[in-house]
């Protein structure tokens, strides 16, 4: 194709978005778009998959069945949810092998927050009510991206995780009510994980690199700032509700913004944690490396077993 | 109290809270996604499970303790489970065989107790025994996998089954409480369920491609309380909370 | 050694008799057995199908996008294949 083709064709193809018009795998593309979906789907999808970690560490020490089975499913969802994006983000001419080796070796991101330890249960309440919470206002605009697969996975993962959220509130609502040393625990949670989940939403717009074509390709409808904006706002009222305090001395109700004013980020702390400094980075890759490592040998068993069986049919049709 | 009663549904129900727990130990840690998600889904059903009788036995204990009292602060020579299904995952191979081994146990109770008198119990058994076929299904299946797959997979599966062999005579033997609910038409005659048992086991076995192990000597105790070393740290992870801080709400 | 990785497999689950098998997602397996099983684990955890197809992946032939113009446009002007197409005097008020 020429150069003034392919100029021609981006144009058309920047025009079917801008009309609304959903993207599907086998549509011409831009490489840059393939590229940067490629990127962002699939760091959503390791995101799911490294979540599952941290909470994975409290499901056999649930205080409770009715927590386990919660929790349970809650971990189950993720994997359920990191499935459905790399089999959305497949369409796109990658392998979800490939995109594990780039997770395992490193040259894949995936959500930093799974880097900070879970050290009591409150922890367990407290990433379902903030870092879910911080999640959904990401992932709600992203049921109206324009690639299709990304979209129907996103309708299909906020449905489910619908239930996320309520299920870490919950917790957090019972410990904030139970005895004092519960409400510490809920306290504490919150003090460690509110920064942290602030991050999450991602660095500020001023220095934020991919926003703009991100924007026009409804890979993001809100910038960073905005989102951690909303996150604040709606979350600020639910901890005074449970009687907990946010841990922002400078936060405050502004009137004229209809917001709170809220303190600075550790933007120092967020650089090192993604680029692999965080308290848990090393544990997470490991843990993920040996579970795929471990289930080689799992895997070609069923392979081979698959082959040897498709074998014996057709010596006997023949 | 009806302590046989009592004691008869701890027997039941123990044995899914540990196969339970033990199969939540690999939550996020499967060889596959596909994989992952199907045996937490079984965890989970054990679990769903586990809370159906302990219900039904604190409602029949009567002294105020809950379901999660009876699950996770009995002392371990308390525990009724059978020494099968705490053994440890130490492969894919043992979680799977040791699911197996279980499995075909376990579908054949629930479809005798089914015919239970009491009605609470037939009714869950009558619950049960859906998930239970399934599971029975997905690890006959893997057994079979694992056999006929590789030579690599066919020696680890061979091997779990050889050393989780030993286990499998305890699933037929009798407590007081268990003749006892037998004798009112409660119970489920498991000595009865034991020939058959080891011909569909057998079967598959030879279908994985498997050997048969030929264990003349079998353990048993868990039944009566008397563990394998594994069952304390099991415990001691599952009743960690409760432990630490008693008598509160979560 | 894994050389082969398990194939990827296209999901289609019936929610309820009486409605048709409506693609849902995909995900891999070593063959169809096993496809099916994780197909009931990963895609009606919550109740959402009483009956599932699967499919592999490489075995659909889809049609090139390309080509839409001259495989779909052309019903676009057949406008007659629809009732509105049709005159009815006022008083036939169903038909």
């Amino acid at each position: 194709m020429s150069e003034e083709q392919i100029k021609n064709l981006e144009e058309q193809f920047e025009a079917r978005i801008a009309r609304d018009e959903k993207i599907e795998p086998k549509d011409w593309m831009p490489e840059k778009y393939r590229k940067t979906h490629i990127r962002q789907m699939s760091q959503h999808a390791h995101s799911e998959i490294v979540g599952m970690l941290p909470e994975g560490n409290w499901i056999t020490r649930a205080p409770s069945l009715r927590r386990k089975v919660a929790l349970l499913a809650k971990v189950q969802d993720e994997a359920g949810h990191g499935l459905y994006l790399y089999s959305a983000t497949e369409t796109l001419g990658i392998s979800r092998d490939e995109m594990y080796e780039q997770l395992h070796s490193g040259k894949a991101k995936y959500s930093s927050i799974f880097n900070y330890p879970t050290i009591t249960w409150a922890d367990m309440g407290a990433i379902g009510w903030l870092v879910d919470g911080a999640a959904i206002i990401n992932q709600v605009p992203l049921c109206n991206t324009s690639y299709g697969p990304y979209a129907r996975a996103m309708i299909r993962v906020c449905k489910e995780e619908s239930f996320h959220q309520r299920q870490g509130f919950e917790i957090m609502m019972k410990l904030a009510n139970g005895t004092p040393e519960q409400k510490d625990m809920a306290q504490d949670a919150l003090n460690r994980w509110w920064w942290p989940s602030l991050m999450m939403l991602g660095p500020t717009d001023d220095v934020s690199v991919h926003t703009a074509q991100s924007m026009k390709w409804k890979l993001k409808r809100k910038s960073n700032d905005d989102l951690r904006q909303q996150f604040i706002d709606q979350t600020v009222p639910q901890a005074e509700l449970i009687g907990l305090t946010i841990p922002d001395a400078d936060l405050k109700w502004n009137e004229t913004r209809g917001s709170y004013d809220f303190g600075e980020i550790d933007w120092d702390e967020f650089w090192q944690v993604v680029k692999g400094h965080g308290p848990m980075n090393k544990e997470r890759m490991k843990a993920r490396v040996g579970a795929w490592e471990r289930g080689e040998w799992v895997r070609d068993a069923a392979m081979a077993h698959a082959e040897k069986k498709q074998e014996r049919k057709q010596k006997q049709a023949g | 109290m009806k302590e046989n009663l009592y004691n008869f549904i701890l027997g039941i129900a123990d044995n899914s809270l540990i196969l339970g727990q033990r199969m939540g130990e690999l939550c996020g840690h499967g060889p596959s996604l596909e994989t992952d998600i199907a045996c937490t889904n079984i965890s989970l059903d054990l679990f769903g499970q586990v809370r159906s009788y302990f219900q039904y036995a604190a409602k029949i204990a009567g002294d105020g303790r809950t379901e999660d009292d009876i699950a996770m602060l009995r002392k371990e020579r308390e525990y009724k489970n059978v020494l099968l299904v705490e053994q440890p995952n130490i492969d894919f191979a043992f979680t799977l065989g040791r699911q197996f081994l279980f499995d075909v146990y376990h579908l054949a109770f629930l479809s005798e107790l089914q015919k239970s008198t009491d009605l609470t119990l037939s009714a869950i058994a009558n619950k049960c025994i859906k998930e239970v076929s399934y599971h029975e299904r997905f690890s006959s299946d893997w057994v079979r996998r694992l056999g006929d797959g590789t030579n690599e997979s066919n020696q680890k599966i061979q091997e779990a089954i050889n050393s989780l062999w030993t286990y499998t005579d305890e699933l037929f033997h009798q407590t007081k409480a268990d003749i006892a609910m037998v004798e009112q038409g409660i119970g489920v005659d498991v000595t009865k369920l034991k020939e058959s048992y080891y011909m569909q086991v057998g079967q598959l076995l030879e279908e994985a491609t498997l050997e048969i192990p030929e264990s003349k000597w079998f353990q048993k105790g868990g039944k009566e309380g008397v563990h394998t070393e594994h069952l304390g740290y099991l415990l001691s992870d599952l009743q960690y909370m409760q432990r630490t801080y008693p008598n509160m709400e979560w | 050694m894994s050389t082969k990785n398990w194939p990827l497999w296209e999901i289609f689950v019936r929610s309820k008799n009486g409605l048709e098998h409506r693609h849902c997602g995909s995900l891999h397996a070593a063959d169809a057995d096993m496809a099916l099983e994780n197909a009931r684990d990963v895609y009606t955890r919550r109740s959402e199908g009483v009956s599932i197809w699967v499919v592999e992946s490489k075995n659909i032939t889809a049609s090139n996008p390309e080509n839409n113009g001259e495989l779909f446009e052309p019903a676009h002007d057949k406008v007659y294949r629809h009732p509105t197409f049709y005159d009815l005097p006022d008083e036939v008020k169903h038909m």
